[in-house]
């Protein structure tokens, strides 16, 4: 109960530094990596950073750890309290979709943390990507605290707090830089290779009876085509000219393939080779890269769904029809 | 960026809305501007349906369908049956 907080007094107030440590910084890195990336929670409660008093702002954020230091890290030199929510370890994006980061657990928390008798105003700064979960006027009425959305990114709050606690649009609108498509692809590339396991271990069995084994070309063109759908593809989403995460997959998937059977001779002196790879491994950067509609900040659920209607039939029938052709070609 | 044309199923009600401005401080897509002291749809195409400004609409003037805009957890939904939801683990901790 203690580790996560739960035991202790719900109004205690924790002074936080600003500066993240070695350890902070190893933690994020191995929550990129999907190392222990579901455990990385904080106690919910209220937090205190420098010195506030009654009049000082608070800042309402979520008990991933991740989120709670790339917010701490951005106050350094402010006095204000942090108000954190049990979002069961979830970003303040993702707990807002599923409600955690919600109305009913911020009136609560305000409640059991005693918030009104800590400030003496009524006003709370929440993330602007906490809005999905958050029923603003409801909080108002049931709490009598004012949510003020602050800006998306945290390295934009002093900023905020400057202009008299208005975001520019800028502040507002979500963005999709390479960077941040970088930082996502491990968690794209590491489930990959996990799938990847499956196939491998088919292809270990294949090989008994092979009279082609596969052998280390069937690896490098296999791998050519998951790196092609979990980190090409994110990292060059935007210059991909078509509007389908699918799509844009298969394109750089084509690409790649048509490349490999070329560069290792299947085309065109094993022709079931070439056209069994050039049908399954399109696909299967298709379906990877259709995946990262998960980790994009624009995708809509509607548009998801008509992309899969079309996309996963295609995927489904060319995988199994290249693979007919591969097994003809290489093993009986 | 912009992902698939008219798909999206953010509607807003013009009768209802009384250009409180709620929408458009947290569209983080800037769909809504104010035009005449109400709020319109500037670019629908844009929206990610996250359902933020239904959410935080005073007057219920605004329909989303919002929901999760990720493949693997429609898939997931798809063969579990249930509502899509992210990969991200719901377990509690007391």
């Amino acid at each position: 109960m203690s580790e996560c907080g739960c035991g202790g007094d719900p109004k205690e107030i924790r002074n936080i530094p600003t500066e993240l440590r070695f350890g902070d910084r190893i933690g994020a890195l191995k929550v990129r990596l999907g190392i222990g990336r579901d455990s990385y929670k904080i106690p919910p409660g209220l937090y205190s950073v420098g010195t506030p008093n009654g009049t000082s702002p608070v800042f309402v954020s979520a008990n991933y750890k991740l989120t709670f230091d790339s917010l701490r890290k951005e106050l350094g030199g402010l006095d204000c309290y942090i108000l954190i929510l049990d979002t069961k370890g979830i970003n303040v994006w993702c707990a807002a979709g599923k409600g955690t980061f919600g109305t009913e657990e911020l009136v609560n928390r305000i409640a059991k943390t005693g918030l009104s008798e800590v400030v003496s105003h009524r006003d709370l700064i929440l993330p602007q990507l906490g809005a999905p979960g958050m029923c603003a006027h409801e909080v108002k009425r049931r709490s009598g605290f004012n949510v003020i959305y602050g800006p998306v990114r945290a390295s934009d709050i002093k900023k905020f707090l400057a202009a008299g606690m208005e975001a520019t649009p800028e502040m507002r609108t979500v963005k999709f830089t390479a960077r941040d498509r970088t930082v996502l692809t491990p968690m794209e590339f590491i489930p990959g290779m996990k799938l990847s396991m499956l196939v491998f271990g088919m292809l270990f069995l294949a090989n008994f009876i092979a009279k082609e084994p596969f052998g280390t070309h069937d690896l490098y063109i296999y791998l050519g085509a998951v790196i092609v759908g979990t980190v090409i593809t994110p990292i060059l989403l935007p210059i991909i000219p078509v509007s389908a995460f699918s799509l844009k997959g298969w394109i750089l998937g084509v690409c790649w393939t048509a490349y490999a059977v070329w560069a290792y001779g299947w085309l065109p002196d094993d022709l079931l080779t070439a056209f069994g790879y050039l049908l399954v491994l399109p696909s299967l950067s298709a379906f990877f890269a259709m995946n990262f509609t998960g980790a994009s900040t624009y995708t809509s659920f509607s548009g998801v769904i008509r992309e899969m209607r079309m996309a996963v039939p295609i995927i489904f029938v060319t995988i199994a029809v290249g693979a007919v052709l591969l097994f003809i070609g290489r093993v009986i | 960026m912009r992902y698939l044309k008219n798909v999206v199923t953010l509607e807003l009600n013009t009768d209802k809305c009384l250009g409180c401005g709620r929408c458009w401080e947290v569209c983080p897509h800037g769909v809504f501007e104010p035009d005449d002291m109400k709020a319109r749809i500037k670019d629908r195409d844009k929206c990610m349906e996250c359902g933020a400004c239904a959410k935080n609409c005073p007057l219920n003037a605004i329909s989303v369908k919002s929901g999760v805009g990720c493949a693997t957890a429609i898939i997931k939904g798809m063969l579990t049956g249930k509502e899509p939801s992210c990969g991200c683990s719901d377990s509690d901790c007391c």
